[in-house]
């Protein structure tokens, strides 16, 4: 069942656009810089074009197509009024250099947002700047090992980052010119008190934390790490990929984190898009806003446009939004504002479900996980046995199925029409096994996901093969990912076949 | 409504399978002083009202549907050919996640193989990562591969001074804690020889931009020049090209550039208000182990069928933590979906169409704006579609005075280069019509007599 690449497709002649024909002169083109005929791209008609791309979808397993419980990704739904709003041609056809009072509609759902996320989280300010998690976490440390120098402090130069930490977070600390330092978990899944003080002195800029962790779990001594780190004149970075735990629960800035960034592909339903684009807003205490990212948007109260009588309450008409830089901003991380439609996206789930939808989201979030680790954690080893947040871990093997592995249960799990969910991470877990329903997958989907997991534990033990040999009923099998590495083939040349 | 199916019967259910009698004893680790905040937020709104709202805010703004625009230094509007969105609203794209499981996510693993093959089409290149968030922080990855690349022994960068400002901050921010010197000067006139004078061992890459920020174009062997010049040095080239140009232009392989970097927003995504972009990033074969960012293989499975697998992942955070190439995970999948599309919509001689209705009609607005008394079209080095103009009253007023006509002006160059105060960039894309253009003379003409409409 495979599709043929677009460029076999594609005969000379053919096309699927129309332009308009020349209508001024024709002025001579710059010496020496016409391109030859070699300008490789496929020649297709419309119809061709449209059923590849249409025939591709077929072979993509998403949201919409079925349950997709990948842990620490948080594979909510993604709501289509979202997608109505991002394409409305007011906030789309709008050019980001255009004069602020043509734009005012833009940068005041910016401010809004910005204000959302900060009541969401503590923080004091806000950018929307990051364009994902692994770029929040950059202009996270960036922001940390600023403020140090500005203090006068070139010593701080490590970062202390606990083993269950997702890896962009030593690779962000490295493109930082920071140092890692990897602090080790406890029995209980938590950061290793005695770890952590032995590895806390001046040379410390801060520490990373994910909280809930990537085992799902809410660190039972949070305040005592935070206190700690404190102390010893570092600062707290909360990576925020798991906050769908905590809208409405707890806020990071009042648990002791001074920097965090968000995943607005993850907690605030915007779609993941096989890849991007996401977006990692980072928000940070009062005494590092001056450290972030610019621009930022402000709002001043504009006496011409604002038409309250004395007493009345300013609404959004009474401002002007207008970009700003944060006085010791450590730069841009990337050109113009951040990803604006994805913060459309966002800002419409967040108007749509208010403060009480969203802690309703959380809460429901944390409850399907606990059902579904209660009703499988006879099944499978649960390495911790803890009430979770809102993802779990379990480890991929049975006692008595000693050739099965993780990858086996998952590639089997696509048999049963399910993605599998996030395996081989946490790497403190062997044969890991991450597993996060989010809030909207009804409780009929959980009870087919745990039957199917039963099922897959039986036939484990007593089909083994059926697992080997899985996925059977997807588009292809499992694929040699040794001969892609070793014979990369990374593009499509003629002598394919 | 917060899309939560669980009704107060399923909630009563899970909780007893739990073995817990409350939600809230879930949240029993959280500390007790910090649990269950208020959270201020503006009340709940039903679907109609939220687009109602939307609506509303997105009419606040001036758009390109209902106003001329001539602005591009980095964005630009350009024709979307209908099926790139009809493709992209498919759920089946865009409600997936990264391809890490291969056999059930061949469509978005096929369509960025596709997308890689396309852009080393366009770019000459060996290679194509899956994408990086803009072009300006694939010029930044561009520099800490080239550091990499020279063993890490090197620690100079020349930056041409006409690269897009907002890249050169970028590239700045990026590599704040890596010791970086970076050469280039400030004189937007700086010409490649000028660069090429500032070339030494210590060098790991010189970078330029193609058109460069101001629309020019150098003669293609000072660019030759210049990546022999690196090259003798044992350093790279970089070159960050206009996408829409390289229908028309020569590729950067042809003159010698060893990474090619840019703005993928011209193909097939709206301007977005600048974000969600899309940066490509193309090399040469010799440099593939050290690239950032994702890359689709082809392989074949166990029946021998042809597929396609996330690749050389040895390189990636989640593999090789601090030793990784790059910090990037997620990067802009859709986005390369969408150019793909538009590749393909266009094709080999739509590509060049575009290109050159944009040539086109950008040369016959500077003659014709080179005509209006006051205005002054820089003309000394050749322009693809976008072009200097000295003004005779601030970029600033002119352009407020544009805005009564519904026209968008171009760029005040003020805040770019000190030299280039009084100065304004126009582009002028295949969406600028010959009517508009004739108007847009027209109220230059007002503005420069001193009249309005």
């Amino acid at each position: 069942m495979s599709e043929p690449v677009i460029y076999e497709l594609s005969r000379p002649g053919r096309s699927a656009c129309s332009l308009p024909e020349p209508d001024v002169p024709a002025a001579p083109l710059p010496e020496g810089w016409l391109r030859g005929d070699d300008l490789p791209l496929p020649e297709v008609s419309e119809v061709d074009l449209i059923r590849h791309y249409v025939r591709l979808s077929h072979l993509n397993f998403g949201v919409d197509v079925g349950f997709y419980p990948l842990g620490s990704c948080t594979m909510k739904y993604n709501p289509k009024v979202n997608e109505d709003a991002s394409r409305l041609p007011g906030f789309a056809q709008t050019h980001p250099y255009q004069p602020e009072e043509t734009t005012q509609g833009n940068l005041q759902l910016m401010y809004e947002l910005q204000t959302y996320l900060q009541a969401l989280s503590g923080f004091a300010g806000v950018s929307l700047q990051p364009a994902a998690g692994a770029h929040g976490e950059l202009t996270g440390i960036l922001i940390m090992r600023a403020y140090h120098l500005a203090r006068g402090d070139a010593g701080r130069t490590r970062i202390l980052i606990p083993d269950s930490a997702h890896g962009t977070n030593p690779a962000s600390t490295a493109m930082s010119g920071m140092e890692v330092v990897q602090l080790r978990s406890d029995a209980r899944g938590n950061v290793d008190l005695d770890d952590l003080r032995a590895h806390l002195d001046d040379r410390v800029a801060g520490m990373m934390l994910t909280n809930p962790n990537t085992l799902g779990l809410f660190d039972e001594h949070l305040e005592e790490v935070a206190q700690l780190v404190h102390e010893a004149g570092g600062l707290m970075y909360g990576d925020g990929a798991n906050f769908n735990a905590l809208m409405g629960i707890a806020k990071p800035a009042e648990l002791g984190f001074d920097v965090m960034h968000l995943n607005l592909h993850k907690t605030f339903s915007t779609p993941h898009g096989g890849g991007g684009p996401g977006s990692g807003p980072v928000g940070v205490t009062a005494q590092l806003a001056a450290f972030l990212p610019g621009p930022v948007v402000e709002r001043t109260l504009d006496e011409e446009l604002c038409e309250c009588q004395d007493g009345e309450e300013h609404d959004a008409t009474c401002y002007f939004y207008s970009l700003s830089w944060p006085k010791q901003s450590i730069g841009r991380l990337k050109a113009f504002y951040g990803n604006f439609l994805v913060m459309v996206r966002a800002y419409t789930y967040i108007r749509m479900l208010g403060a009480a939808g969203l802690r309703e989201a959380s809460q429901d979030a944390v409850l399907s996980a606990n059902y579904l680790q209660a009703r499988l954690r006879g099944t499978y080893p649960l390495p911790h046995d803890r009430i979770c947040m809102h993802e779990f871990v379990l480890e991929g093997r049975l006692p008595d199925a000693p050739g099965i592995r993780a990858l086996d249960i998952a590639k089997r799990l696509m048999d049963y029409g399910i993605h599998p969910p996030t395996n081989y991470f946490p790497l403190i877990v062997p044969e890991a096994l991450m597993i996060e329903p989010t809030e909207t997958e009804s409780k009929e989907t959980l009870d087919v996901f745990v039957e199917a997991m039963l099922r897959i534990a039986e036939e484990a033990r007593m089909q083994p093969a059926l697992l080997h040999e899985a996925p059977h009923n997807a588009p292809v099998g499992r694929l040699d990912e040794v001969r892609a590495a070793r014979q990369p083939r990374l593009r499509w040349t003629p002598a394919e076949s | 409504m917060s899309y939560v199916p669980h009704t107060d019967a399923d909630r009563k259910a899970m909780l007893a399978t739990i073995g817990v009698r409350s939600i809230d004893e879930l949240f029993a680790d959280v500390p007790q002083r910090a649990r269950f905040p208020q959270v201020t937020l503006p009340a709940p709104l039903a679907e109609a009202e939220v687009v109602r709202e939307l609506r509303e805010m997105s009419e606040a703004n001036a758009d390109l549907d209902h106003a001329a625009c001539y602005l591009g230094a980095g964005a630009y509007h350009h024709y979307v050919p209908s099926v790139v969105q009809h493709v992209l609203g498919r759920s089946e794209f865009y409600t997936a996640y990264t391809p890490y499981q291969p056999e059930i996510s061949q469509g978005t693993l096929q369509s960025i193989f596709e997308y890689q093959s396309m852009i080393c089409a366009l770019t000459g290149m060996d290679v194509s990562n899956a994408s990086h968030y803009d072009g300006a922080t694939a010029m930044a990855e561009a520099v800490i591969m080239a550091l990499s690349a020279t063993r890490g022994t090197r620690r100079k960068v020349v930056l041409a001074p006409a690269i897009h400002p907002e890249y050169r901050e970028v590239v700045r921010t990026y590599t704040q804690g890596m010791g970086v010197e970076f050469a280039g000067g400030e004189d937007p006139d700086a010409d490649a020889a000028a660069l090429a004078a500032q070339l030494d061992e210590r060098t790991a890459c010189v970078i330029v931009q193609v058109p460069d920020f101001l629309g020019r174009l150098e003669r293609v062997e000072a660019l030759a020049a210049l990546a022999d010049a690196a090259h003798k040095v044992g350093a790279l080239l970089v070159v960050a090209a206009y996408p829409i140009a390289l229908g028309l232009l020569k590729p950067p392989a042809a003159y010698g550039a060893d990474i090619v970097v840019g703005e993928g927003q011209p193909l097939g995504m709206p301007l977005s208000y600048g974000g969600p972009y899309l940066g490509f990033f193309a090399c040469r074969e010799a440099y593939v182990r050290r690239m950032a960012g994702r890359l689709v293989g082809e392989t074949v499975d166990e029946r021998g069928r042809r597929g396609y697998v996330l690749t050389l992942a040895t390189r990636e955070q989640h593999i090789r933590r601090e030793r990784a190439t790059s910090n990037i995970c997620s990067n802009e999948a859709l986005c390369a979906l969408a150019a793909g599309v538009y590749l393909a919509a266009l094709g080999k001689r739509g590509l060049r169409q575009v290109a050159e209705i944009c040539y086109q009609r950008a040369h016959y607005a500077a003659d014709a704006i080179a005509g209006v008394p006051g205005f002054e079209v820089q003309r000394a080095r050749p322009f693809f579609n976008e072009f200097v103009v000295r003004c005779p009253l601030p970029a600033a007023e002119v352009n407020d005075m544009l805005l009564d006509w519904d026209i968008i002006g171009g760029y005040d160059l003020g805040q770019a280069y000190p030299s280039l105060v009084g100065h304004m960039l126009f582009c002028v894309t295949e969406m600028n019509t010959r009517e508009e253009i004739d108007d847009l003379v027209a109220a230059l003409r007002a503005i420069g007599e001193g009249g309005k409409e």
